[in-house]
């Protein structure tokens, strides 16, 4: 008994130091000080509390199936064309809500058979779409929707990718960048100490960059302007685009209309990289960019072709740029735009990271200022102070001996529940920190649970041990279901929580965890402890 | 020391004041929910802007609202949060001031009102963050530090940061203040870059309308799946009849806070419903050690009826009862009182759940089990002890688990 019993209380002490351990560390300085950097360093705060930007956002992923149809559009065009089969139109019927169906429309009948045989029927399109037939002779081809999905959740995975890499460089530590398990293409980001206007730019623009040459020099009011230009039909090749170059951006932002080719020389996924500079004669910051050598090859042979005509920078379908090609340019462009340094280095992120696959929305924003923070820390310490104080004071005075012992266990409870949290680097939020004050409300019902259940055998006549025995014995199961219904609601919070409500949930869950190690097991050890010391007859202070 | 020792108090005999007393409050809390003020539901869910700013010194609401008003917000809520000394003020927008398209129009709108006497040219001191105060002090140089230019900006800007936000809760008064925190070389370099507005903006919160609607169907089912999973566990743990009896205990209980939010009119947020979560599993402590010590006595006391054992089980467990939902209660009123106006109606649902879900063990669930079985005895023409009954059904249990 004496060497169980010490052995009990040696593995109490290892669990004590392990997970002080787990809460400070080994603390550069040993004093106030230090303790208080090795505590920040171990356990790691929630936006709410250290200040930060939560945001959520949808991704588009209609836009993703779309670009997919309009691929497979042209590609339906050069198909038929090369069977020399003729076609009246093959189009889009409802881009908006259904990008994934496709209708050809006026094949000839005797054509038919050519078009099923050649390429409705073939093995390539069978896997890909579900074909049906619509009246006068038109298909419609409806993408499978296993691969529908395919594409659209490829589509949160590379914007998820896309955005991490412009988070990264903007040096932001620590970021969340995670698919937001409760939405449908949904995506959640967490930065810590962010200003959360330039984070949102950053992220949200799509950044898709092409470069396209001008149909004619000339720069229109509107688009009525442009098309009375062309006689109110535009070259079949040519499409109008919205925008201001760098020269009017002067006097405003100002929009105006131009008549561009309707397909792009290079795209953002021909560039290699992209950084801010500055202009050599003015000092304007500048993005200046290097493109791979296939795209670099197109846009050498453009330009050659081209010299003293005009091309037009697109970003996100504005125009930001319109000059004339002076001489023939390999790989490297630059993109004067009225930038400031701020603005310069971040487009380069943007371009550098490529485009988004889809559009992105912005649903949720919260940010929180760190001075809000610091206060709710101090809110948080201090209701947990007062009530840890208030619950040990009164275990005192109402269980006296006992009493220690309880608040003996409920203190190693904390060090165990806040040791967890800087073991597992899971993170503490404000209503984490109410989860730990309600840890000690809690933690302390099963001491009571316990101790009531000693006091009734006592009064039944039992002697000291007996009574501890079996308090400790039937008090048991009750503390486990207890225990249980409690944590099956916190898990529901963690399946359903974000951010502080799952930092909530989790610290409750670790809290009550520790509580049935220290309430029944290291409780039990110091009853046993003091038993032994004293006389079987004498009186236990509960 | 002891508070309750043997007490006998019959709590069965007075199930109809129980009765009364819940029916009373899950009513009250039913009409303002239907009639009155309905389930006032925070951001999160209802979708809007809220924007949390603290003043330098006492603001003027009206003065405020006009400036509002000019920037077109016409119908924005107002509401001091904490102490009147504190100059915090918590803007509020509805959903239709939050444009599809751009989701912080409604708070970049709020911040322009606020800062419509900038001078021209200047950042705002209150607002700017530590990068943008280095980026203005590397550009001046104000110590001629030479090299590493960006590192040692970088440590003052941090200072003046820190010294906003921790010591002056995020609002400088004045330039003045700043000598404090930074060398005057400094202080008067940023005076070229910067002014200081009367106000800082502590947290901004912006929920689109989606997200509104999603969440509130989960928190609905969040709620719901937590009252099955406590009714398939007391079904496993004990009886079909517990499980109920404690389920419409905890309901009851979620019913009346909820209830008590839509009589003071409080909102909903998502930690207020985190709470309630938390309460159904507290709640459900309670019943639970009340039901532990039913099951026990019924196998200890054949002879008696069922009622007699449930009063003597309620009474054998007051004290923990009340002893532990006390203590829970006292940590509980701390972090209301203490733990400042971000979780106010996160610990005002824990201090009304408790003290209804300690209530509801006793005079809810308890009786409802020996309603039941009188019910159940009374249908059946045959008068067979129900408890014996019981016991031996759950004796079969033992055996089988």
């Amino acid at each position: 008994m004496q060497k169980n019993l010490l052995g009990k209380t040696a593995f109490i002490i290892a669990i004590l130091v392990i997970f002080v351990y787990g809460i400070f560390g080994i603390p550069q300085k040993w004093n106030g000080e230090g303790l208080k950097e090795a505590l920040l360093q171990r356990i790691h705060l929630g936006l709410d509390l250290k200040g930060g930007t939560h945001l959520i956002l949808q991704v588009q992923v209609n836009d993703a199936v779309n670009a997919d149809s309009d691929i497979a559009i042209e590609r339906l065009k050069d198909l038929l064309s090369k069977n020399k089969i003729s076609y009246g139109d093959i189009y889009k019927p409802d881009p908006a809500s259904h990008p994934e169906q496709i209708v050809i429309k006026g094949v000839p009948p005797d054509a038919i058979g050519s078009l099923r045989n050649n390429v409705l029927d073939t093995a390539a399109y069978q896997q890909q779409y579900d074909v049906s037939s619509g009246p006068d002779n038109s298909y419609v081809l409806s993408l499978k929707p296993a691969r529908a999905d395919e594409i659209r959740q490829q589509a949160v995975t590379q914007a998820i990718e896309t955005i991490r890499q412009r988070i990264d460089a903007l040096g932001v530590s620590e970021p969340l960048i995670e698919e937001h398990g409760l939405g449908n293409y949904q995506i959640l980001i967490q930065l810590p100490g962010v200003d959360p206007d330039r984070a949102i730019g950053i992220i949200s623009s799509t950044a898709m960059l092409e470069v396209r040459g001008a149909v004619d020099q000339r720069v229109y009011g509107s688009e009525r302007e442009a098309l009375d230009a062309h006689q109110g039909m535009l070259p079949p090749n040519a499409v109008l685009m919205h925008g201001s170059s760098i020269g009017s951006r002067d006097t405003g932002p100002k929009d105006e209309v131009y008549v561009l080719n309707r397909s792009s020389v290079v795209t953002g996924r021909d560039i290699r990289d992209a950084e801010p500079t500055t202009k050599g004669d003015t000092g304007a910051p500048i993005v200046s960019f290097s493109l791979y050598s296939d795209g670099g090859n197109r846009f050498g042979d453009f330009t050659r072709a081209h010299v003293g005509d005009y091309l037009a920078i697109v970003l996100d379908n504005r125009v930001v740029e319109f000059a004339t090609i002076k001489q023939e340019i390999d790989d490297q462009g630059i993109i004067e735009g009225g930038f400031t340094q701020q603005s310069a280095k971040d487009l380069s992120i943007k371009l550098k990271s490529g485009a988004l696959p889809a559009g992105i929305k912005i649903l949720e924003e919260s940010s929180v200022g760190p001075s809000l923070g610091i206060d709710s820390i101090r809110q948080g310490v201090t209701a947990a102070i007062v009530g840890m104080v208030v619950v040990m004071l009164f275990m005192l005075f109402y269980y006296r001996f006992a009493g220690i012992n309880a608040d003996l266990a409920l203190i190693l409870n904390l060090v165990i529940l806040l040791g967890f949290l800087g073991f597992s680097g899971a993170t503490l939020t404000l209503p984490g920190i109410a989860g730990v004050i309600l840890t000690i409300g809690m933690g302390v019902d099963s001491n009571v649970l316990i101790f009531e259940r000693i006091r009734e055998e006592l009064r039944n006549g039992k002697s000291p041990g007996a009574a501890v025995d079996q308090g400790f014995g039937k008090a048991w199961i009750t503390i486990i279901d207890t225990h249980v219904t409690t944590i099956v609601s916190a898990f529901i919070l963690i399946i359903f929580g974000t951010g502080p409500v799952r930092g909530f949930a989790i610290t409750l869950i670790c809290g009550l965890l520790a509580n049935l190690f220290t309430a029944v097991f290291v409780s039990r050890v110091i009853f046993d402890a003091v038993l032994q010391r004293k006389q079987r007859t004498q009186e236990l202070s509960i | 020391m002891e508070f309750f020792k043997n007490t006998n108090i019959d709590f069965l005999g007075k199930k109809w004041y129980f009765l009364a007393f819940s029916l009373v409050f899950s009513v009250a809390g039913l009409l303002s929910i239907f009639f009155w003020h309905g389930v006032p539901r925070g951001v999160e869910f209802e979708g809007g802007t809220l924007v949390d700013v603290k003043f330098a010194s006492t603001p003027n609401f009206d003065a405020l609202r006009s400036e509002l008003d000019r920037a077109g917000l016409h119908k924005p809520k107002l509401q001091p949060l904490g102490a009147a000394t504190n100059n915090e003020v918590l803007i509020a927008l509805e959903q239709k001031e939050t444009s599809e398209a751009s989701l912080d129009q409604g708070k970049n709108q709020i911040i322009k009102a606020l800062s419509s006497s900038a001078p021209e040219g200047k950042q705002d001191l209150n607002n700017s963050n530590v990068q943008a105060i280095q980026d203005a002090l590397v550009q001046r140089d104000p110590l001629h530090v030479g090299v590493n230019v960006g590192g040692r900006y970088q440590v003052e800007a941090q200072k003046i940061v820190d010294y906003r936000d921790k010591v002056k809760g995020g609002v400088l008064g004045s330039f003045d203040e700043l000598k404090k925190a930074t060398s005057p070389e400094v202080v008067s370099a940023l005076q070229n870059d910067f002014y200081l507005s009367n106000f800082g903006v502590r947290s901004v919160q912006i929920v689109g309308p989606q997200v509104g609607a999603q969440l509130r169907k989960q928190a609905i089912l969040a709620i719901l799946y937590s009252l099955a999973g406590m009714l398939v566990y007391l079904w496993f743990r004990f009886e079909m009849i517990y499980g109920v009896a404690a389920v419409v205990a905890v309901f009851h209980d979620t019913l009346i806070t909820i209830g008590a939010f839509s009589l003071t009119n409080q909102e909903i947020s998502l930690t207020v419903i985190a709470a309630i979560l938390t309460l159904v599993g507290y709640s459900m402590n309670d019943t639970i050690v009340v039901f532990d010590r039913i099951r026990e006595n019924v196998k200890l006391l054949r002879r008696e009826s069922l009622a007699e054992i449930v009063n003597k089980s309620i009474n054998q467990t007051l004290s923990r009862t009340i002893l532990t939902s006390g203590l829970t209660f006292l940590t509980v009123l701390s972090l209301y009182l203490f733990g400042g106006e971000v979780l106010k109606g996160f610990s005002f649902a824990l201090v009304i759940g408790i003290l209804i879900g300690t209530y509801s063990s006793i005079a809810i669930a308890a009786p409802m089990l020996v309603a039941y079985q009188e019910w159940r005895s009374s249908r059946s023409d045959r008068r067979p002890a129900p408890v014996a009954i019981d016991s031996a059904r759950k004796e079969k249990v033992r055996v089988k688990a």
